[in-house]
């Protein structure tokens, strides 16, 4: 596809037509729960500036956002509102881990922590880091334009046992496990 | 006279031992006398003990490691503080776990919502982290872990790497 061509039109497939339109028109719903919503806000505002990629538009509803961005930890009562918050969004939707307590529960290896948001809805982009620095946030965000470009979406929960739907990096290191270790 | 000195003149019976250190002082008092010493701290004008700063709860189980046994399994803890004097004060009450002759489950203390305000949310985390009750108390119900949760998290016996999701996969 280019825009240059001499005839002064170009042709593409429709999806990739619309994919390339939903890429730099990303709405996106925070979900800001704790500290990496600091990180967040640095990452949103004029220095790094999100709106250079066409998501510089925060919805404060679900029904009108297409990614949802889960930033900071959720804990187990907090679990049932993420979820709902995910089924109110119209498809086609995608779901960003930012912080590593999004992505496995991060050093919070208790009895409130969700470990992991991918064990309740399904996760397109891992941002891992405590917090991650917006250069980090900023590739994650360029990922899941590749990832829209294509029209992939993700649509399977982690499964501790089979170890899927999670990066191998990702994989749930726990203080159980740990402990086994020291004492074998 | 300091608060401690006052407090150990008129309820000296009722306290087992007192511990200061750099003018940060310390009773440990018998469950029973709890309300009466809190009033006297509060209604004192001398002590005027008006801001209950902190209320928490000590588990001794498994205390360093096992080789520590106390009598008593839990300690309550609160921080008093002087607002007019600038004075503070620290009460332990020792919380047997045993049960009791009546039958109920719980170990319990008495509730200081009648004297301050602020004991009222104290308490009730207190209750949900631990799972001593309060005797007077007027919404004695979890602050901050749902209805649905079993048992009381910080409580030494409470496994580390138990789950109890309200969604999502069990352990």
């Amino acid at each position: 596809m280019s825009l240059n061509s001499p005839t002064g039109f170009f042709s593409t497939k429709i999806t990739d037509a619309l994919n390339w339109a939903r890429k730099f028109s990303i709405f996106q719903y925070p979900f800001v729960t704790a500290c990496c919503g600091m990180e967040y806000m640095s990452t949103a505002a004029s220095h790094y500036d999100v709106d250079r990629f066409g998501a510089g538009f925060p919805r404060f509803s679900p029904r009108q956002s297409d990614v949802l961005f889960v930033v900071g930890t959720i804990n187990h009562k907090m679990a049932p509102v993420l979820k709902s918050v995910y089924d109110q969004m119209c498809e086609p939707k995608w779901v960003v881990a930012f912080g590593v307590c999004t992505c496995t529960g991060g050093f919070y290896d208790n009895y409130s922590t969700v470990q992991g948001i991918d064990t309740i809805i399904p996760v397109d982009i891992y941002i891992p880091g405590c917090p991650p620095r917006p250069e980090n946030v900023l590739d994650g965000l360029m990922k899941l334009q590749d990832k829209i470009q294509k029209g992939e979406q993700s649509r399977t929960l982690y499964d501790p046992n089979a170890k899927t739907g999670r990066p191998a990096e990702l994989q749930k290191y726990t203080i159980t496990q740990h402990i086994k270790n020291i004492e074998s | 006279m300091t608060p401690l000195e006052k407090v150990q003149e008129k309820f000296g019976k009722d306290i087992v031992e007192t511990h200061a250190f750099r003018g940060d002082e310390t009773a440990v008092i018998r469950p029973a006398s709890l309300l009466a010493v809190a009033k006297f701290l509060k209604d004192t004008p001398e002590l005027d003990f008006n801001y209950l700063m902190d209320l928490t709860a000590v588990d001794y189980l498994f205390f360093a490691g096992g080789r520590i046994q106390k009598e008593f399994r839990f300690e309550v803890v609160c921080h008093f503080y002087s607002i007019k004097h600038n004075h503070r004060l620290r009460l332990k009450v020792q919380v047997d776990d045993r049960e009791a002759p009546d039958g109920r489950k719980h170990p319990e203390v008495d509730s200081l919502t009648s004297l301050w305000a602020s004991a009222d949310w104290y308490e009730r985390e207190v209750w949900d982290m631990y799972g001593i009750r309060f005797k007077g108390h007027p919404n004695l119900k979890r602050i901050l872990m749902y209805e649905e949760f079993v048992g009381h998290a910080l409580r030494k016996d409470y496994p580390f790497d138990k789950r109890q999701p309200l969604i999502g996969p069990q352990n």
